[in-house]
């Protein structure tokens, strides 16, 4: 089977997001006042070929926890979706 | 203060929901028994939760210094350009017309060894703090880095992560990096040692001390918010790594190099306009060290409150607020009337600036969470009356073995191969690789950029200019500590001397392992020895510094490697010496004598693996010798290159002033006999080997008369050894009767690749190797 | 005298740089804070290097939202010359003042080190002290300096002469690789139509001062203390 994989990596709770913070202070400057909360993370998406759902989401959280997400200061989210 | 406690003064609630203090929570704080009861002594009762924690961050080895203020206090610290020695955030030496430099140097290790990229970030950020807290705008950053081996995919990971954590903080903030060394050995494997070292520029006028005065006067926060993270860095920094270190991630802190840069300006423009009392930052032990160590400089009492204090996170205990190590944090202290101001110019700078307690007049460490005493110290006490231990001190019997063991033969390809080994070897090849990632030219005021001896700055507005390096051959020290530690402070005098520059001071970096182990300690207390001892022959005082202990992994402690941070001063910037040959034809001259010692030299660690035997005894006379002539010859321009002589001996010394910088079109030819050694001395000795008090200048024709009358006149040995060729020729030396050829081409090919192939494919496995 | 405004951004970190290398060109330099609304009377802007906002989000992305880029707008329509350097590149292609953009560099590493660049436009209020085909030795240090557009845009910036500053190798056997950040077409630098608006990823203001080295930047800013408004609100300042 083929999944595809879609991983939100996102600084981790708690940890400083400068760059989050910078940005909602822009957004504050420029009227929207209303924003808040602001944190930036990324997205990635790949297609994995596994023999089932539950072997997929594995293989990808450990693709996390070595390379595509920093263990010390990001957490990531898996959505699995079957092709 | 007296040893007993006042009842109604230094009474504390515990915070709703805190745990007791269990001899099991006392133990988790890295506070033995002599030490607790030394707490309940002063207090005269048992300390809450949060009193705890206070008294381990400032009991912690980071903090306290217990095991090495007795060594420490035997460093020369005086001389009449010294306007502030330790004791301060950073050191302060005097400079003509009325400006001063502030310095220092920190470690990073235990961070940077958890999260490498930011870890050595943070630790950017800390060391400009320190320096800009003086009043003094930083103008050089320069670093010191140690690890294990290229071939180990977790070390190139550590390497690569840690570069870049340097690069993208100092870059940010718009510091250039001047300079540094970078180092590979098997004893920093699960160890890496990050020391920062920044320099900055004030006018002395505007120096400013972080001592808290005037009863009633306001502490602010100012800058980042506190959130969670590095809660208890500085005991964090005080013990042994081990496998649950990597439970202890959460406490890495982030670095924010935007905030730091606002912070820079806004602490610069409060301290210039007259503004504040006193600042300082937020760095190990947070706004626990700051507000104590101020409140005891200043001989008076603080009262914080907790709940004031803007946090990221809703829901902080006071204990969480006092040793959060949350980054670009200042505390300042100001009179209420300025307060307004203070705050105006912080927002000036998109910073925030809270009142979070004020100076009282009796003495005590108190803090307030909404109203509750959570803790009541007797301050002074608090910051001083740690234990001081002095540990038991024995040389390793394995370190007198390697002292006396011989190496094994050479190995066959001879000199010539050998050569090319060295300038392979990443420890000794160019660091292309590194400074490329830093910004070494912001600030126009780069005259020397790294790659060479030292770096050097042209102080803006004026004539002179300053030469700055950071130095420590580790192999040195750990085969025979006072020699290493001589040694390390004598390499940094040669490296500021060959540009030109005066020596003025030094600011250092401890790193050893555990001082418990006595093998350590007499590393520590010996190498200090020797530092110490090298500081007053060459009128350097030591200015401040820091010391890194537990640096030991798994698989042991490090090598003994005590950094050396060093000033000097170029009283004409324009007449700076580069460390590479610049035209054919000059004279080629070796300064210093050469007997051909190869005991802990590069050759033998690098082309036959063999680490041991005893290293050279430094001459501290003889380099002062040279470092005076050095500086007289480069006043009356009668260098045009000068190359201090150290890893690799004469033969790497001549061929990386022949290779040139990477951006020469191509390296120029030399000849040169280096013969003349001593007899009994080898082939290798002379061409190798690592006798101290040596350099390599390059000198127009009609120079070389005057520059050897100079070499007299200075008690230094002079050999007219040979000339600077056409360029893309070769190296042509001589030794020992022998005569061995190499292409420059080929050898810049190795030096300047040696390390990028290394790290063509740099580890993004984080887990790589362990 | 020619008065010449630097800008100033939070995260700016070649404010002093620029404004001493323009003062030693012989104009009249001083600051203006990115908050101001007005240029307060100057000839000429000049958007210093740095990192402004933190490179947060993207380089430039939120500079150019600042009150002071409404005024260099002004100015800009008015004729008047803006010279960014770096981030002050970056910032003139986020407020769409010049065309493209500057990404990650293809290395995906930092880098800062000396680049050889050819002069190709010389009618620039920038480059006139220099000859067409001059070739220069400037430092690049960025992280975001890989020029990209659209292939029509490119076209476009080639047939109208708009490349001010051309990567280029030294020599054959130079070590320095043309091209430090993957730029397309080697473009370090590009200009507006009329040549009044102008952006490089190199930073001239480092070598202006012989003693950190040959001087190949002071032109950028003699050239600036000698061009004159009233010749050039009309069209193309010519020399």
């Amino acid at each position: 089977m083929s999944y595809r994989v879609h991983v939100r990596v996102m600084p981790r709770t708690g940890l400083l997001d400068p760059q989050g913070q910078a940005v909602e202070h822009a957004l504050g400057a420029l009227g929207f006042g209303e924003a808040g909360g602001v944190r930036i993370g990324r997205a990635i998406e790949l297609e994995v070929a596994a023999p089932t759902r539950a072997d997929a989401e594995s293989r990808v959280r450990q693709m996390c926890d070595k390379l595509l997400a920093n263990p010390v200061t990001e957490d990531y989210l898996l959505q699995v979706e079957e092709r | 203060m007296t040893g007993t406690a006042t009842p109604g003064v230094t009474e504390a609630a515990a915070f709703p929901g805190e745990r007791p203090v269990t001899p099991e929570v006392v133990r988790e704080h890295n506070l033995n028994e002599l030490e607790y009861g030394r707490i309940l002594e002063l207090l005269g009762r048992a300390p809450t939760f949060t009193e705890l924690g206070v008294f381990s961050a400032l009991w912690s080895e980071h903090c306290s210094y217990k095991h090495s203020k007795p060594v420490l206090r035997t460093f020369p610290t005086a001389g009449p350009q010294v306007v502030q020695g330790p004791g301060e955030n950073a050191g302060v030496l005097r400079l003509p017309e009325g400006w001063a430099v502030a310095f220092k140097i920190e470690s990073h290790n235990h961070p940077s060894a958890v999260e490498p990229y930011q870890g050595a970030a943070t630790g950017v950020g800390g060391i400009l703090r320190d320096v800009f807290t003086m009043g003094a705008r930083p103008v050089a950053v320069l670093n010191s880095l140690r690890f294990g081996p290229l071939d180990q995919p977790r070390n190139r990971y550590l390497f690569a992560g840690v570069v870049r954590g340097v690069g993208d903080y100092g870059n940010c903030v718009g510091v250039p990096t001047l300079g540094g060394e970078v180092a590979f050995a098997d004893g920093y494997t699960g160890n890496p040692l990050v020391n920062a070292m920044c320099v900055g520029l004030l006018r002395e006028a505007d120096l400013i001390r972080a001592a808290a005065h005037g009863v009633g006067n306001v502490l602010l926060c100012v800058g980042a918010r506190t959130g969670r993270d590095g809660i208890h860095g500085a005991s964090f920094a005080s013990e042994e790594l081990s496998e649950e270190s990597e439970a202890r991630r959460p406490q890495v802190q982030v670095g924010d190099p935007f905030t730091e840069k606002l912070l820079l300006e806004a602490s610069l423009e409060l301290i210039t306009s007259g503004l504040i009392v006193a600042i300082q930052d937020m760095g190990a032990a947070g706004l626990t060290s700051s507000s104590a160590e101020m409140a005891a400089r200043g001989g008076v009492g603080v009262e914080i409150d907790t709940g004031l204090v803007p946090t990221r996170e809703p829901g902080m205990t006071p204990y969480e607020i006092l040793l959060s190590e949350s980054q670009e944090r200042m505390l300042v202290v100001a009179e209420p009337a300025r307060v307004a101001e203070v705050q105006a110019v912080c927002a000036r700078w998109e910073l925030t600036a809270t009142p979070i307690g004020q100076v009282t007049d009796d003495g005590i460490f108190r803090v307030r969470h909404d109203g509750l005493v959570v803790a009541a110290i007797p301050g002074q006490r608090l910051v001083e009356d740690c234990p001081i231990y002095e540990p038991e001190a024995r040389e390793d019997e394995r370190t007198r073995a390697r002292r006396a063991a011989a190496p094994p033969a050479a190995p066959d390809g001879g000199i010539e191969a050998a050569l090319e080994r060295l300038l392979d070897a990443p420890s000794l090849a160019s660091k292309q690789w590194v400074y490329e990632q830093y910004d070494s030219t912001v600030q126009a005021a780069t005259v020397l950029g790294p790659g060479g001896d030292a770096g050097v700055l042209r102080v803006p507005g004026t004539e002179f200019g300053l030469a700055v390096t950071v130095d420590c051959n580790e192999r040195l020290v750990a085969l025979d500590p006072c020699e290493g530690g001589k040694a390390a402070v004598a390499e940094a005098a040669r490296n500021v001397a060959c540009t030109g520059a005066l020596p003025l001071g030094i600011t250092d970096c401890l790193n050893f392992g555990n001082p418990e182990k006595p093998e350590v300690f007499f590393q520590f207390r010996e190498a200090c020895r020797g530092i110490a001892e090298a500081c007053r022959a060459f009128d350097t005082p030591v200015t401040g510094g820091n010391v890194s202990f537990y640096n030991e992994s798994p698989t042991g402690a490090v090598d003994p490697t005590p950094t050396i941070g060093m000033v000097g001063l170029l009283e004409q910037a324009d007449a700076r010496v580069p460390s590479h040959f610049s035209t054919p034809g000059d004279e080629l001259l070796i300064l210093g004598a050469t007997t051909g010692e190869l005991g802990g030299s590069a050759y033998w660690a690098e082309v036959l693996g063999f680490v041991g035997g005893r290293p050279p005894r430094v001459d501290l006379d003889a380099e002062r010798r040279l470092q005076r002539f050095l500086v007289a010859a480069a006043g009356r321009r009668l260098l045009r290159s000068a190359h201090d002589c150290s890893e690799g001996g004469l033969a790497v010394t001549v061929a990386e002033a022949a290779m040139g910088g990477p951006y020469a079109e191509g390296g120029l030819g030399a000849t040169a006999d280096l013969g003349s050694a001593d007899a009994g001395a080898t082939v290798e000795g002379v061409l190798f080997g690592e006798d101290g008090a040596r350099a390599v200048v390059s000198v127009a024709t009609e120079q070389v008369s005057a520059v050897v009358a100079l070499a007299g006149e200075h008690g230094v040995p002079v050999q007219r050894a040979g000339r600077v060729l056409e360029p893309g020729g070769s190296l042509e030396l001589r030794a020992a009767g022998r005569v061995f050829t190499w292409s420059i081409g080929a050898l810049r090919q190795r030096y300047f690749t040696a390390i990028p192939r290394r790290m063509q494919h740099p580890d993004v496995d984080r887990s790589a190797g362990e | 005298m020619l008065n010449v405004a630097v800008v100033r951004f939070p995260g700016s970190n070649c404010d002093f740089d620029t404004l001493r290398a323009v003062e030693r060109a012989g104009a009249n330099a001083f600051f203006v804070w990115h908050r101001d609304a007005s240029l307060n009377g100057a000839d000429a802007v000049i958007l210093p290097g740095g990192f402004s906002y933190g490179d947060y989000l993207r380089s430039g992305a939120i500079a150019r939202f600042s009150p002071v880029m409404q005024a260099v707008q002004r100015h800009v329509v008015d004729g008047g010359p803006v010279l960014g350097i770096c981030n002050g590149f970056q910032i003139l292609c986020e407020a769409h003042l010049l065309p493209g953009a500057l990404m990650r560099n293809a290395g995906l590493a930092f880098v800062s080190k000396p680049v050889d660049v050819i002069v190709e436009r010389a009618d620039t209020p920038f480059t006139s002290a220099y000859p067409a085909g001059s070739r220069l030795r400037l430092p690049v240090a960025h992280g975001d300096g890989r020029f990209v557009a659209g292939e029509d845009t490119l076209r476009m910036l080639e047939a109208e002469g708009r490349v001010v500053l051309r990567y280029v190798a030294a020599t054959e056997s130079s070590p320095l690789q043309p091209n430090p950040n993957g730029s397309a077409r080697h473009i370090a630098g590009i200009s507006n139509a009329s040549g009044t608006v102008v952006g490089i990823m190199p930073h001239p203001e480092r070598v202006a001062d012989s003693l950190l080295g040959p001087p190949d930047g002071h032109g950028f800013f003699t050239s600036l203390a000698a061009w004159r408004p009233r010749a050039s609100k009309l069209n193309v300042p010519s020399r």
